[in-house]
C-alpha cells in the first residue's frame, strides 16, 4: 500500500480531516508527522532561510521528519481558497521552496488550488491527485465529497468550543467532547493562525496555561463563519488574505459584545500579513481601551518571559473585573 | 488642495508633471533622508516592510510643508503593498493628522475605474487635458529610465570621479523643467550630448544585474546608494525593473493585457517556481536566469526585510545560481541597515567576481 505523508504544520490545522479522509478514500495509507518537538524545530531552522517566518521553518522540520517513511509527501499549493483573496505569498511558493531546498525527498503531491482562476479549483486538484495515485477519478470525487462532509462536522465541533485535535478525537469516536474547565470565569480571545495557536510546542502551551489560570480561551475557530465575515467586512477595504480575515473578524467580534475580558494576539516573528493585520487590531484595541496583549513567537522565545507576561495580563483582567 | 505622494526613485518628477499640468498644486516630499526613515519607522508597524515605513516618513514631512491630500496606489495582493494605504491612513489618523487619501486601485478588468479616480481627483478635467498630461508624464518617465541607463554606463567608466553623477543631477532638473513633450525631447537630446561629454576610461567593467523588490531597487535611499558604490568598484549595474515598468504593470497595463513579456518571464522561472508569489518574487528568479544567459558576472538580489515574495525567491535562488553558474548575493534591507555593513558585503562579492573573471580569462588563454 502506498503511503502519503501529511506534515503536521501550517494549514494542516485548517484541513486535516479533509486531507486525511480524502487520501484514505483513495485507498492509500496516510501518516502525519509527529507533533512538533525540538528535533523537528532544529531540523527546520537548519534548512530554511533565516529570514522566513517560524511557521515555514517548522514546516520544513516536519517534512524532514516524514520524508524517509512515506512514498509521497502532500504539500499542496494553496493560492486562494475564496474568490478575491490569497493565503500568503510564502504558501504560494511552498512546494517550490521545499522541493528546491531539501534533498532526498519522495515525490510531492502538490496540486494548485486557486479559486481566483477558472480551471484551478478543486475538481482539477482531485483529478490530478487521482491520476498521480492511479485512482479512478469518480472514486476520487466520491472520496472528496465524503471527506468534505466530515471536515464540515469537524469545523462544527470546533464552533462548539473544541480545539482541532479534540474535535478530531470526537470525530473518531475517541474523545468525550468538552473537557471540564473550572475557572474564575475569565474569558480571553486568542487571535492568531491555527498553526501557532494549536501547536503547543511552538507557543509553549499557551492554551493550557490559560486554562490552568482559570481562563477560558476563545478562538476564531470557535466562531461561526458569518460572524467572522461580518466583522471582517467592516474594514474600509477588504483584506486580501483569508487568514487575516479570520483574525480581523474574530477581533471585531471580541471587541464588540463578544463576551471576552481581553485579547491575546499570538503572531510569529516575520509574519508579513500579520505585521499589518496585527497593527490594525492593536490600534482598534488601543482606541477602545480594550485589554490587549501581543505575543510574538520566534525560535528564541523563552518560556519564563511568556509566562510572566501572561500572568501579568490575566492579573490585569481580574483587577478590571473586580473594579466593575 | 495640495497633493503629495510617496517618493520612489525619480517618480516624483513625472507625478509632479502630471498633477501640475492638470492645475493641481503639488507638494513633493523632501528627498528621503535618515530623518525621513527614522520618522517613518517610529510610527509604522515594527515588522512591516521598509517601503511602508518610508512612505509614512514622506507623508509626515510633506504635511509639514502644507500638503493635505495623499495620492497613493493600491493593490489586490498577495503582496502587502496593496494594503499599505489602509494601514497608513490609520497611522496618520491616530497621530491626529488630517489628510485626505485618494487611492488608485488597480482596476479589475477595465481601465475605466483608474481613469475615473483620476478624473474625480482632477476636478473632472476634460479628457483631452488628461490625455495631454498623461503624454507629458509618459515622455518624462521614458526619458528618466534612459537617464538611469546612461548613468550606469558612464559612472563605472568615468575618468573623473563624480562627472557622471553631475550630469545625472543636471539631467533630472532639465527633465523636471520640461513643460511639453517637445521640450522633453529637447531635454533628451541635451542629456545625450552631456553624457557623450563624460570622459571614459577604456575598461571592461563587470556587469551585474540588480533584481528584487521594486522599491528597494528604484529608491537609492532604501538600498543605501548601492549602485553608486558599485560603480566605484568598476561595476556596471543593470536593473531588472525600471520606473516605467512599474507604472505600466501597476496602474494600467495589467488590465489591457499588454504585458507581452510576462508569459516569457513566467516560462523561464517555471522549473524553479511554478506560480507567481506576488510582488516581484517570480521576476527575481526569471531575471537572474536572463542575466546568466546574457553572460553577466553576477546578480545582486535585494528586498525589504520580511518581504514575503523575496523570501520565496531567496530560498530558490541558490539553485538557480548553481544550475546557471552565476553568483547571486541576496541582501535584505531595513531601517537598521548600515551603509558600511552593506558596502563590506558588496565589496567582498565584487572582489570574488573579479577573481572569477580573471580565472576564467586565464583558463581561456591556456586552453
Amino acid at each position: 500500500m502506498k503511503v502519503v505523508g501529511i506534515p503536521r504544520a501550517l494549514l494542516f490545522y485548517h484541513y486535516y480531516p479533509l486531507w486525511r479522509d480524502y487520501f484514505a478514500g483513495l485507498g492509500v495509507k496516510v501518516v502525519e508527522s509527529k507533533p512538533t518537538n525540538r528535533v523537528i524545530l532544529l531540523a527546520g531552522l537548519g534548512t530554511a532561510v533565516d529570514e522566513t517566518c517560524l511557521p515555514v521553518k517548522v514546516f520544513y522540520g516536519h517534512v524532514q521528519e516524514l520524508k524517509d517513511r512515506v512514498d509521497y509527501l502532500f504539500v499542496p499549493r494553496l493560492v486562494s481558497v475564496e474568490k478575491g483573496a490569497y493565503i500568503c505569498p510564502k504558501l504560494l511558493g511552498l512546494p517550490d521552496m521545499v522541493r528546491h531546498s531539501l534533498s532526498n525527498l519522495p515525490p510531492l503531491i502538490s496540486p494548485t488550488i486557486n479559486f481566483n482562476r477558472r480551471g484551478q479549483g478543486l475538481y482539477k486538484a482531485i483529478l490530478e491527485t487521482a491520476t498521480l495515485l492511479g485512482v479512478n477519478p469518480v472514486q476520487a470525487l466520491y472520496a472528496f465529497v465524503r471527506a468534505r462532509a466530515r471536515w464540515r462536522r469537524w469545523q462544527a465541533l470546533q464552533h462548539g468550543g473544541l480545539s482541532p485535535m479534540e474535535a478530531w478525537a470526537v470525530l473518531e469516536g475517541k474523545g468525550g467532547g468538552l473537557p471540564e474547565r473550572k475557572g474564575k470565569g475569565l474569558r480571553v480571545g486568542v487571535l492568531g493562525h491555527p498553526y501557532n495557536i494549536y501547536d503547543p510546542y511552538i507557543n509553549m502551551g499557551l492554551l493550557d496555561r490559560l486554562r490552568e489560570m482559570g481562563v477560558s480561551p476563545q478562538t476564531a475557530e470557535m466562531l461561526p463563519a458569518d460572524i467572522i465575515a461580518f466583522h471582517a467586512g467592516r474594514l474600509p477595504k477588504r483584506l486580501f488574505w483569508t487568514l487575516g480575515q479570520y483574525v480581523m473578524g474574530a477581533a471585531g467580534h471580541f471587541m464588540q459584545g463578544g463576551n471576552v475580558d481581553g485579547i491575546i494576539h499570538l503572531i510569529s516573528f516575520g509574519c508579513g500579513p500579520d505585521s499589518l493585520v496585527g497593527e490594525l487590531v492593536e490600534r482598534r484595541a488601543r482606541r477602545k481601551g480594550f485589554p490587549f496583549l501581543l505575543l510574538t513567537l520566534d525560535e528564541h522565545s523563552g518560556e519564563t518571559g511568556l509566562l510572566t507576561r501572561l500572568e501579568a495580563f490575566v492579573d490585569t483582567l481580574q483587577w478590571r473585573r473586580g473594579k466593575e | 488642495m495640495k497633493v503629495t505622494f510617496p517618493r520612489m526613485g525619480t517618480l516624483d518628477i513625472p507625478l509632479k508633471a502630471f498633477f501640475t499640468s492638470l492645475g493641481i498644486e503639488v507638494v513633493v516630499p523632501p528627498p528621503i533622508s535618515d530623518k525621513t526613515i527614522s520618522l517613518g519607522a517610529r510610527h509604522a508597524p515594527e515588522f512591516s516592510c521598509l517601503p511602508l515605513k518610508i512612505n509614512v516618513g514622506n507623508y509626515l514631512e510633506a504635511y509639514e510643508m502644507g500638503a493635505d491630500t495623499i495620492v497613493m496606489a493600491g493593490g489586490v495582493g498577495p503582496c502587502r503593498f496593496g494594503y499599505y494605504a489602509q494601514v497608513q491612513r490609520e497611522i496618520l489618523a491616530d497621530l491626529g493628522i488630517n489628510y485626505d487619501m485618494v487611492l488608485l486601485e488597480p482596476p479589475k478588468g477595465h481601465l475605466g475605474e483608474t481613469l475615473r479616480e483620476l478624473w474625480e481627483l482632477t476636478g473632472r478635467a476634460s479628457p483631452a487635458r488628461i490625455f495631454r498630461a498623461g503624454r507629458l508624464t509618459w515622455a518624462k518617465l521614458k526619458l528618466l529610465d534612459e537617464v538611469e541607463r546612461l548613468t550606469a554606463k558612464a559612472r563605472c567608466r568615468e575618468k573623473n570621479e563624480g562627472q557622471a553623477g553631475d550630469v545625472y543631477r543636471r539631467a533630472l532638473t532639465w527633465i523636471d523643467a520640461a513643460a511639453s513633450p517637445g521640450e522633453v525631447a529637447l531635454a533628451g537630446e541635451r542629456i545625450r550630448r552631456a553624457f557623450a561629454g563624460v570622459e571614459l576610461k577604456d575598461v571592461v567593467p563587470l556587469r551585474l544585474g540588480l533584481v528584487g523588490e521594486i522599491y528597494t531597487v528604484l529608491e537609492p535611499a532604501a538600498n543605501l546608494y548601492m549602485e553608486r558604490f558599485l560603480a566605484k568598484l568598476g561595476v556596471e549595474v543593470e536593473r531588472g525593473i525600471y520606473l516605467s515598468d512599474w507604472v505600466t504593470s501597476h496602474l494600467f497595463l495589467d488590465t489591457l493585457r499588454m504585458r507581452r513579456g510576462q508569459r516569457a518571464v513566467e516560462e523561464l522561472a517555471k522549473p524553479y517556481l511554478g506560480h507567481s508569489v506576488g510582488g516581484h518574487g517570480l521576476e527575481s528568479i526569471s531575471y537572474s536566469i536572463q542575466y546568466a544567459r546574457r553572460g553577466f558576472a553576477g546578480v545582486i538580489h535585494i528586498g525589504p526585510l520580511t518581504c514575503m515574495p523575496e523570501i520565496v525567491a531567496k530560498t530558490i535562488l541558490p539553485l538557480v545560481s548553481k544550475e546557471w553558474d552565476i553568483p547571486i548575493l541576496t541582501l535584505f534591507l531595513d531601517e537598521h541597515s548600515g551603509e558600511v555593513g552593506i558596502q563590506t558585503r558588496l565589496e567582498a562579492f565584487v572582489e570574488m567576481l573579479w577573481a572569477r573573471r580573471e580565472q576564467r580569462e586565464k583558463g581561456r588563454v591556456s586552453r
